[in-house]
């Protein structure tokens, strides 16, 4: 079994250096604009912040991934490819992308520099991965979270390309990239803004007896009890009215995160080449806590010992964890 | 005159139960000391500010459960505010976080997630949730700890007091 590489997330500086503390193999990250699927206030790298974090990252073995993986809008390309360029001339490792017209910049001006498909690009056949290799060099597929191991130990059988997989965070069962739901109430996109649930747009109000309401833009999304816990102010995860129902109900998710710790022999048997835990919106101690949990994990298994399994509960959406489509089709 | 009712935390939910009337608390004293903080958080930590982006000039009030008075905080590198207030006279704020001690201490500490905290209900935002985001997020980029920079400005007694409060939240997760 070849040793999977730890694949962990970073918002901020900070973050990537709590990440290469605590035994990332490789740190993914974005600029502050468009260019990524993690467009938040105050998140994100500026590009003096990614330069010095590469070179701490190097300086300590670990690679540096650079999210391109929003779809440029049309005449707003320039965008994209200056984000390109600049990751290129800061030394980035490889790039995540999920736009052909994006690949296709990187595979003929930086073709040296390795190309990873974003989750966003939604491949999740043999057939497609493949186009994709072939067309633009991809060397290596971020599978949907929607495929068994089962599965994903059939399409590492048929693609030239590494598997890396999602282990932790969000369980992103839409089909990543398509959604539009953000873009209907608040007018801006998931795909080509970067912003799910613009947090300009969400508003929290707090009744008299503790309920929390959960707003986007003109609409309640979700109300939760003083006893319940909640989930992120996203449209998917919200509990909607009908007449078919007594009440509010989970139209499409729930708030409930991935946890696939006890999955990690599998999907190491599997020919999964990297693990990726979600959550560049989170804290450093979200950080430290989830990437040394599954750090030792994973060294466990390559040494042939029983993985100890962290208690990450608190940190879960929801305070809720599943191990989704991985384990079974019918998980709900 | 009207007898004093004492301030009473309660037990449900940890707030504080206003009194009919109750003596002004004597905040003055408390604010050089809060300046002092803010000044000194500032001034090791400039790069912060620029995740704040336009709300630099947001007030924020952070309302600690089980404490007898709010914190007004301003975090404008140029028009720094961080001040006690009554509780029944806050200012007009564009946002109000609210939790319990601990929680908040492990914010700044770099030991707790806020949004874990949203999650389990423990910490409460209302108002402008971009401006909330932005001072997380500003707040998380700080290497090591604002609580711990804080700590050191009282030497000794400060960090004791610190690793006490540090063992408290820890026996409590567990």
């Amino acid at each position: 079994m070849q040793r999977p590489e730890l694949v962990c997330p970073a918002g901020t500086p900070a973050a990537m250096r709590t990440a290469v503390e605590a035994g990332a193999d490789a740190v993914y990250c974005g600029f502050q604009n468009a260019t990524n699927a993690r467009n938040f206030p105050g998140l994100n790298f500026t590009p003096d912040e990614l330069e010095r974090s590469i070179a701490h990252a190097h300086e300590h073995g670990t690679k540096v991934l650079l999210a391109i993986n929003t779809f440029p809008p049309a005449g707003k390309v320039d965008l994209w490819r200056e984000a390109i360029d600049l990751g290129a001339r800061l030394g980035v490792d490889a790039y995540i992308v999920a736009d052909i017209g994006v690949a296709d910049y990187i595979a003929r001006n930086h073709p040296d520099i390795r190309l990873h498909l974003s989750v966003q690009a939604a491949a999740s056949s043999p057939e497609a991965i493949n186009w994709y290799c072939r067309e633009f060099g991809v060397k290596r597929v971020v599978l949907p979270r929607i495929l068994t191991v089962s599965e994903i130990k059939q399409i590492a059988s048929e693609i030239p390309c590494e598997i890396e997989t999602f282990i932790f965070g969000n369980h992103g069962l839409m089909v990543e990239g398509r959604c539009s739901l953000t873009n209907y109430i608040t007018g801006q996109s998931t795909n080509y803004d970067g912003v799910c649930s613009p947090a300009a747009d969400v508003e929290y109000r707090r009744d008299e007896e503790g309920n929390l309401s959960t707003r986007l833009g003109d609409f309640t999304i979700d109300c939760f009890s003083c006893n319940e816990t909640a989930g992120y102010p996203t449209i998917c995860k919200g509990r909607y009215l009908t007449p078919a129902r007594d009440k509010g109900y989970y139209a499409f998710e729930e708030p409930i995160s991935l946890n696939l710790s006890s999955l990690l022999p599998d999907l190491m048997a599997a020919g999964v080449n990297a693990l990726k835990i979600e959550g560049r919106q989170r804290s450093r101690a979200y950080v430290r806590n989830v990437v040394s949990s599954f750090r030792k994990a994973v060294d466990a298994i390559m040494a042939g010992q029983e993985p100890p399994l962290a208690d990450l509960i608190a940190l879960t959406e929801g305070q809720k964890q599943t191990e989704g489509a991985f384990k079974s089709k019918t998980w709900r | 005159m009207e007898p004093v009712t004492p301030t009473q935390p309660d037990l449900q939910t940890g707030d504080i139960r206003a009194p009919r009337l109750r003596p002004p608390l004597p905040l003055f004293l408390l604010q050089p000391i809060l300046r002092r903080i803010v000044t000194r958080i500032a001034a090791q930590n400039p790069d912060m500010f620029n995740r704040l982006g336009p709300h630099r000039s947001a007030n924020f009030i952070i309302d600690v459960k089980g404490l007898p008075f709010a914190l007004h905080l301003r975090p404008d590198p140029d028009d720094l505010l961080f001040r006690a207030v009554p509780r029944n006279r806050k200012p007009v704020a564009d946002a109000e976080i609210r939790g319990g001690f601990l929680d908040l201490l492990g914010l700044v500490d770099g030991e707790s997630d806020g949004d874990a905290l949203f999650f389990s209900r423990d910490l409460v935002i209302t108002g402008n949730t971009e401006a909330v985001v932005c001072l997380r997020n500003a707040l998380d980029d700080v290497d090591g700890s604002i609580a711990a920079e804080v700590a050191d400005m009282f030497g000794p007694p400060g960090r004791a007091m610190l690793s006490a409060m540090r063992r408290a939240s820890a026996r409590r997760k567990n």
